[in-house]
């Protein structure tokens, strides 16, 4: 089919196009604390990029926010799906044995893994016994958990990403940036220089839609040859034993249905009891993801198709764990629909890459630390605490909170960085002081105004390395303000008052 | 068995001990249309948004000049050269589908004529399982498909679709929203990503 010519009315590469090269935060070495900050400047020294990452994520909050308006019971929907993931949490064992027991009840081979270890291993086995060498997959965040592509390329079998972007990602030798759009710290110059030197496609065409043609066809004959296909689950349904995919390509279905054999790699904290608990979470899960009222595929897996063999491996990596943490544990209500990220100010101006781990973001802040404390223990701090994240969240996690629980956990257990350490434990000791406070606000307002550069810019300021300081207000100090006009009397109007 | 039995213990060991019982869903579909029609022409504007076509037969029309109506221009090729599988007694197509096929044999399917179980209105969505579908890859690999729908067999949102018994009987129960999408480079909206590059729905009853 030669349908996939460059569209000539869309922007074509070409002069004015940004040639900007892609910015490659460094990723911290296996061990390393990662610095988020310092690859979030990274990410920023390339403007373009930054902009216009930021402007795609946000516009996909601004659709998440439409959409949410035209269901009147939206807010309803939320607390329904937390109440659904709270009653599934609670009686999780109880779940799974349902799961299993229908699952392999309708002919569904069913593994358990403890960790990524476990899983590869498994997948590997299986592959081994039936002579795969290539695989086709649809995108899976657990996959990235358990770094099941580099295993696979440490074997010698050859796994093909079948989500346009994670394609792009693999191609690239990246990470996925964000859960949901995984290339979306890129621009289209960037896949244009890619696809040309990966699949031979025109470097000077930048068109997305030569591009996306591009990549349809040179996966479609990768796609039929594959021994197997892999993919996910966005939710187990424990009363059918049976799970389900949501994808805008129809990827996860290619990968399904073409191959004979599936292997469906599943996290335990996946399940849902009935059928019926889908409406909920459907309705839920592409408004807050894209702003779109559904993915353009939604696919329930039940049983093998005729002739064919599935395969489901179940995930623990530290699900069972996180599970018992008081604070922490409802962040296993997360449906990875990756709202919290497109909301989040530090997310939009720091891109996926700089959080060094397989989820950015607010969820990343949360989810992270309870796979490797000391590497992530950075990441709570990569956020303003404005709560956004939570007022989106379509499962209704207390996310800015865990964000501060794990900013408690870290200090407790010793894993804070030196400056905060100390720049914390002094401002803990003004702030418990309200003379301590005045007095301290009086003298930064007096520094700010007086103090050179760089007594105020300096490595002890990590605040002010990207910012400026606030310019310190001309009529004195809220308790200043206040004195004049509040205490002593009834409310007075002054010129440099509020409005009453 | 062992990593089964570590993983259901600490789930038993670390669950929150809390009662939470599941809670009722309403089915939250007071305010739709409560005639066939009115369904119809919800589904028809849910479905347009989402990229799909709405084809309401013209009179005396075939599905067959329906199909030639609205794909002509989009094969690359002449009409009378697609390979047509047609899974339905309205077209009669060139290419058969049987369910012993290999799935990767109907790559070069230039259109699939399927039914649909059901649709749905509050998304514009159809629904198969594998007995509409016969070989269930060919609702991806085909380039375009056209989608038979009885407009009678329209529910009004996703709460009433999951009440339907398909997901309990059915191997794979799948919606098709529009056709294949992506939206992967620089947020530029491309129809036809790995899937079909088009799908219309056509309201008819079935003979």
């Amino acid at each position: 089919m030669s349908t996939n010519q460059p569209d000539p009315n869309a922007t074509i590469q070409s002069k004015t196009a940004t040639r900007e090269a892609q910015p490659r935060p460094v990723k911290a070495p296996d061990g390393k604390r990662v610095d988020h900050a310092r690859s979030a400047k990274q990410f920023l020294n390339a403007p373009e990029h930054a902009k216009s990452h930021d402007t795609r994520v946000w516009a996909m909050r601004t659709k998440r926010d439409k959409q949410a308006h035209t269901i009147e019971e939206w807010e309803e929907l939320r607390e329904l799906a937390s109440q659904i993931k709270t009653h599934t949490l609670t009686n999780l064992d109880t779940y799974l044995e349902q799961f299993e027991a229908n699952a392999k009840a309708n002919g569904i081979h069913v593994h358990w893994a403890a960790d990524g270890a476990e899983h590869n291993r498994i997948v590997h086995e299986i592959f081994k016994e039936h002579g795969v060498k290539s695989v086709i997959k649809a995108k899976s965040m657990l996959m990235e958990e358990c770094g099941f592509r580099h295993y696979m390329d440490s074997v010698g079998i050859e796994i093909v990403e079948t989500d346009l972007g994670e394609r792009i990602q693999q191609l690239d030798g990246e990470d996925p940036s964000h859960i949901v759009v995984p290339p979306v710290h890129k621009m289209r110059s960037d896949v244009a220089r890619l696809f040309a030197e990966q699949l031979g496609s025109d470097p000077d065409n930048d068109d997305a839609h030569y591009l996306a043609g591009a990549q349809r066809d040179a996966t479609r004959p990768l796609i039929l040859d594959a021994d197997a296909g892999m993919t996910g689950a966005n939710f187990a349904v424990a009363e059918t034993g049976g799970f389900v995919v949501c994808t805008n390509e129809g990827n996860a279905d290619l990968s399904a249905n073409v191959p004979n054999l599936h292997v469906a790699s599943i996290g335990i904290e996946k399940l849902v009891p009935r059928v019926e608990d889908m409406g909920v979470f459907i309705r839920l899960l592409s408004r807050s993801a894209l702003g779109s009222p559904i993915t353009q595929y939604t696919s329930h897996f039940r049983a093998p198709k005729q002739g064919g063999e599935m395969h489901i491996v179940l995930v623990d990596n530290g699900r069972s764990k996180r599970l018992g943490m008081e604070r922490f544990w409802s962040s296993l209500k997360c449906i990875r629909c990756g709202a919290c990220m497109n909301t989040c100010p530090v997310y939009r101006r720091s891109g996926g890459l700089s959080y060094g781990a397989t989820y950015a973001g607010p969820l990343g802040l949360i989810l992270n630390p309870s796979f490797d404390l000391h590497r992530y223990s950075n990441l709570p701090f990569a956020s303003t605490l404005n709560g956004s994240c939570t007022n989106v969240c379509p499962v209704k996690i207390n996310i800015h909170e865990q964000i501060f629980g794990w900013r408690q956990v870290l200090a407790e257990e010793g894993h804070l960085p030196w400056t905060k350490k100390t720049g914390l434990t002094a401002a803990g000791q003004v702030l418990a002081s309200p003379k301590g406070y005045r007095m301290a606000i009086k003298t930064t307002n007096s520094a700010l105004k007086h103090l050179p550069r760089w007594a105020l810019y300096n490595r002890m300021n990590a605040w002010g390395e990207g910012r400026e300081m606030p310019s310190p207000p001309d009529n004195g100090t809220f308790h200043d303000w206040y004195k004049r006009n509040r205490l002593n009397g009834q409310a007075k109007t002054s010129a440099g008052g509020a409005n009453e | 068995m062992s990593a089964r039995d570590d993983i259901l213990g600490a789930i038993r060991a670390n669950k929150p001990a809390m009662n939470a019982p599941a809670p009722v869903v309403p089915n939250y579909d007071d305010s739709y249309p409560q005639d066939a029609d009115g369904l119809a022409a919800l589904f028809a504007e849910r479905l347009a948004t989402m990229g799909g076509t709405w084809h309401a037969l013209t009179d005396g029309q075939g599905v067959d000049a329906a199909l030639q109506e609205t794909l002509a221009d989009k094969l690359g090729k002449p009409f009378e050269e697609a390979v047509i599988a047609s899974n339905v007694p309205e077209v009669a197509g060139n290419r058969a589908l049987t369910d012993s096929d290999d799935p990767g044999s109907v790559h070069d399917v230039d259109i699939a004529v399927l039914r649909a179980r059901f649709g749905i209105a509050e998304t514009g969505s159809v629904c198969f399982t594998e007995a509409e579908l016969t070989v269930n890859a060919v609702a991806y690999l085909a380039q375009h498909l056209v989608v038979l729908l009885d407009p009678a067999e329209i529910v009004t949102n996703m709460h009433r679709a999951y009440q339907r018994d398909d997901f309990v009987n059915a191997s794979y129960t799948v919606f098709h929203t529009g056709p294949s999408a992506t939206a992967d480079i620089e947020g530029v909206l491309v129809r036809g990503a790995q899937g079909v590059r088009s799908l219309t729905v056509i309201p008819t009853p079935p003979l």
